[in-house]
């Protein structure tokens, strides 16, 4: 028996109110691992066959929150969150950090499999092996941290009237919705604590579509069986000493980049990207950290990194507002990419985000996106209803956020996120405004540029992942290279936080993986049979796409048009990218990974893998 | 040749917290040789993100738990000065917890026995990983005439506490 794991999944119908364990054959799981990887193998499974008639906001679609044997284990707790997504049509692993996984398989479960919608708002309670779904219309509409603190005292005292003789209960942990995933706002997240959020993909608005506000758990079991305990210390103790030796990045944690990765690497988007470089030093990390943080290390189970940190606006006009210490993607998604450049502008929009229940980067790409149009004329003042919304106006963006996330307005259009935007706004206005968005398959591109060549990705990274412009998920050469997603979809299968692999050798998440649960697996095993089977079955998945959209290689794996304009500023001024170079390298992707000419995966190449039945649904697209 | 050990105390600095857990990790892996979170001696308790901290035994200068307990399960420890409990005897009546000014004693969540920090006999491992984190929310120091009941506190009159001095009059609207 393979150790690591709790042994099964609660799925929970909401519409028929019906509980049932599932369990999954051992050799599904060493193919398929868990979080991410397992995801791609359920939906496929259980949609694939109607993959392209599946409304993400649907109650066909399921809602996926699923641990990893390596949860628990691997210092610094996380858990993946899937479905069909919202944004891409296809399927992202979004993992999101905090105690949920650990509770869960404390609970006895490995993952929460959500299928169907409720009737009217409802969130859903474990303790162990009871559980319930209990009426959360009380605490629907309730902001982030109104919801934190409401479910936190009711859960609490729901454990000490049923179990009074155990002493004082401990909170459970908490997975939940804001009012964005409420209005099913397509880059709304699946949050935990505050600004903890799985925020790629918009599982938020799954969640809200299936009017579930929140999942409680708490476990009072152990962690499950390993194979090796002495091991798996032995290699935690590795993990933690590794990090204790990087006290900048534990100081810092990504919180360094937003000065840095604009001045230094030329990458940051500035203005929607119209800049990637800025040499503003009152976003230096310095300028945080001696004027908002109030918390230096905040951390998750077990980790030794704790690179978040708490963050506080103690004077001026955005007095008050609290939230996690924007980390490098929020300092330029809600401040350099929207023209912010101070500590207190920025924690106060990420403040305002966080509390919507909306994920900063795509949100804030999003803004960007209106802001530019504004810049054009392209969108009035009008359109904007009475929001002017210039570059560096805090309140300003901050107004239409709050639109973004109650649909209000233009709000119910950006709610769509940049894609679906444009084409509404480019329809509307009869102007072609997808050059302005900055997005790649329904996903906004994360914060790193690829014009200088300064920073991770490649030119070729954005425009042939399965997760779109996720910047924790991209192709990269050779496939074994530590940034492709090849390898990077073990930490979402794991599930693991991958801060924690830094600087140590790669195999060491392998030698974790076998201590745990007693199967030896190799790196070249893993990229070239089991990663390569998942990131098949996400391709095929994105193809496949609909109902409302579907992305055609031939276009579709491609930059942001932006990405083909000279950078205008900056130390690599004139930089860019030429999009023959994008076609040579994408080609030799393609073959790499076994895909046709045109992108679609071979019939060979997945016949190879066994995923006769994904040949046969992608015969149609060839 | 038994080692000999002068009582000591967790000094605490609860704002420091990071939350981390790894207090709970290896007091559970040290006691019940798994990760265990609900199972050790000392918990973290959230009751509002950002405030998180360490709950465990204050070793009380005149114990009330000791004398609550009806079975005579608990003594103190000459060595360490911490509370001891002796599981065969202990029969899971609650009445340390009652006794308790913080709350603190929690029931093992698989046997029918109470949970309480033993100091893991002088050489406390949850200070070791805070230490080794550089969090420094726990020291050990020796122990002395000073009014260590006055750390027993429940979780929610500590979280009321710290989440006005983590983040200001704001931090009320929190919990």
């Amino acid at each position: 028996m393979i150790l690591g794991y709790a042994g099964k999944f609660l799925e929970v119908d909401l519409s028929t109110k019906n509980f049932r364990d599932v369990k999954f054959e051992d050799e599904v799981l060493m193919d398929y691992i868990g979080g991410r990887g397992l995801a791609t193998k359920i939906l496929w499974d259980r949609l694939g066959m109607k993959w392209e008639t599946v409304d993400p906001l649907g109650p066909e679609n399921l809602l996926l929150l699923l641990t990893g044997p390596l949860t628990g284990f691997f210092p610094g707790g996380r858990i993946c969150v899937s479905g069909k997504s919202p944004q891409s049509n296809g399927v992202v692993g979004s993992t999101v950090a905090g105690e949920f996984g650990v509770e869960l398989k404390c609970a006895g479960y490995d993952g929460i499999i959500v299928t169907g919608e409720a009737e009217k708002p409802v969130y859903l309670f474990i303790k162990d092996s009871d559980f319930e779904i209990k009426d959360a219309t009380h605490i629907w509409g309730l902001d982030a941290k109104q919801t934190v603190a409401a479910l936190t005292r009711e859960c609490r005292d729901l454990l000490k009237t049923r179990y009074p003789q155990k002493g004082e209960w401990k909170e459970p942990s908490i997975l939940y919705i804001g009012p964005a995933g409420e209005n099913k706002v397509r880059t709304a997240v699946v949050a935990a604590k505050w600004a903890h959020a799985a925020g790629y993909g918009g599982y938020g608005a799954v969640m809200g579509a299936k009017r579930l506000k929140a999942i409680a758990v708490k476990g009072t079991g152990p962690l499950p069986e390993v194979a090796d305990l002495e091991k798996v210390k032995a290699l935690m103790q590795k993990v933690c000493n590794n990090a204790y030796e990087s006290e900048l990045w534990r100081r810092w944690g990504t919180g360094s980049a937003g000065y840095s990765v604009g001045a230094k690497s030329s990458s940051e988007p500035v203005r929607n990207w119209q800049e990637e470089w800025h040499d503003e030093k009152s976003f230096g990390v310095d300028q945080f950290e001696n004027r908002v943080w109030i918390k230096q290390y905040w951390g998750d189970f077990g980790c030794p990194t704790t690179c978040l940190k708490v963050a506080v606006v103690k004077s001026g006009r955005f007095k008050g507002a609290i939230t996690d210490n924007p980390d490098y993607e929020l300092q330029a998604y809600v401040g350099t990419n929207l023209g912010l450049f101070t500590p207190e502008e920025n924690v106060y929009l990420a403040s305002i985000v966080d509390d919507l229940g909306l994920c900063g980067i795509q949100t804030g790409n999003v803004l960007g996106f209106a802001a530019e149009l504004f810049q054009r004329g392209i969108l009035t003042k009008e359109d904007l209803d009475g929001i002017d919304l210039k570059w560096g106006d805090a309140e300003a963006f901050a107004a239409l956020t709050r639109k973004i996330a109650y649909r209000k307005g233009v709000g119910d259009i950006l709610a769509e996120g940049t894609y679906r935007a444009a084409v509404k706004i480019g329809e509307m206005k009869g102007v072609d405004v997808m050059r302005y968005a900055v997005q790649v398959k329904g996903i906004g591109v994360g914060a790193h540029g690829i014009r200088s060549r300064k920073d991770y990705p490649e030119i070729y990274s954005y425009a042939c992942s399965v997760q779109g412009g996720d910047h924790t998920s991209i192709a990269c050469m050779p496939l074994g290279d530590s940034r492709s997603e090849h390898i990077r979809i073990f930490d979402d299968s794991g599930v693991i936080c991958f801060f924690n692999v830094f600087g140590l050798p790669r195999g060491l998440v392998f030698d974790f993986y076998k201590a745990v649960t007693g199967v030896e697996l190799t790196k070249d095993e893993w990229v070239n049979t089991k990663a390569m089977k998942a990131i098949q079955l996400q391709r095929a998945m994105l193809l496949l796409g609909g109902p409302d959209f579907k992305w055609n290689p031939e276009i579709h794996d491609d930059n942001p048009p932006r990405f083909y304009e000279p950078l205008p500023s900056g130390p690599y001024k004139g930089k860019t990218v030429e999009k023959s170079s994008v076609e040579e390298e994408k080609r030799k992707y393609y073959r790499l990974v076994g895909w046709d000419e045109r992108g679609i995966p071979k019939s060979e190449t997945l016949k190879k893998l066994g995923l006769e039945d994904v040949d046969e649904a992608l015969e149609k697209l060839r | 040749m038994t080692e000999k050990h002068e009582p000591i105390w967790i000094a605490r600095d609860l704002s420091r917290c990071s939350g981390c857990r790894k207090c709970e990790i290896a007091c559970s892996l040290f006691h019940e040789n798994r990760i265990w979170p609900e199972a050790s001696r000392i918990r973290v308790f959230m009751l509002t993100p950002g405030v998180e901290f360490p709950h465990f035994c204050a070793q009380c200068e005149d114990y009330p738990c000791v004398d609550a307990c009806p079975t005579n399960a608990l003594s103190v420890s000459k060595e360490t000065g911490a509370v001891l409990v002796d599981a065969n005897t202990c029969i899971g009546c609650g009445k340390c917890i009652e006794a308790c000014p913080g709350k603190i004693p929690h029931m093992h969540p698989k046997e029918n026995r109470i949970l309480i920090c033993d100091l893991c006999g002088g050489d406390p491992q949850c200070v070791k990983v805070c230490q080794e984190g550089l969090w420094n929310v726990l020291r050990i120091v020796p122990r002395e005439d000073y009014a260590y009941k006055l750390y027993a506190r429940a979780p929610e009159e500590i979280a009321r506490d710290l989440v006005v001095k983590i983040y200001g009059e704001e931090g009320k609207r929190l919990l």
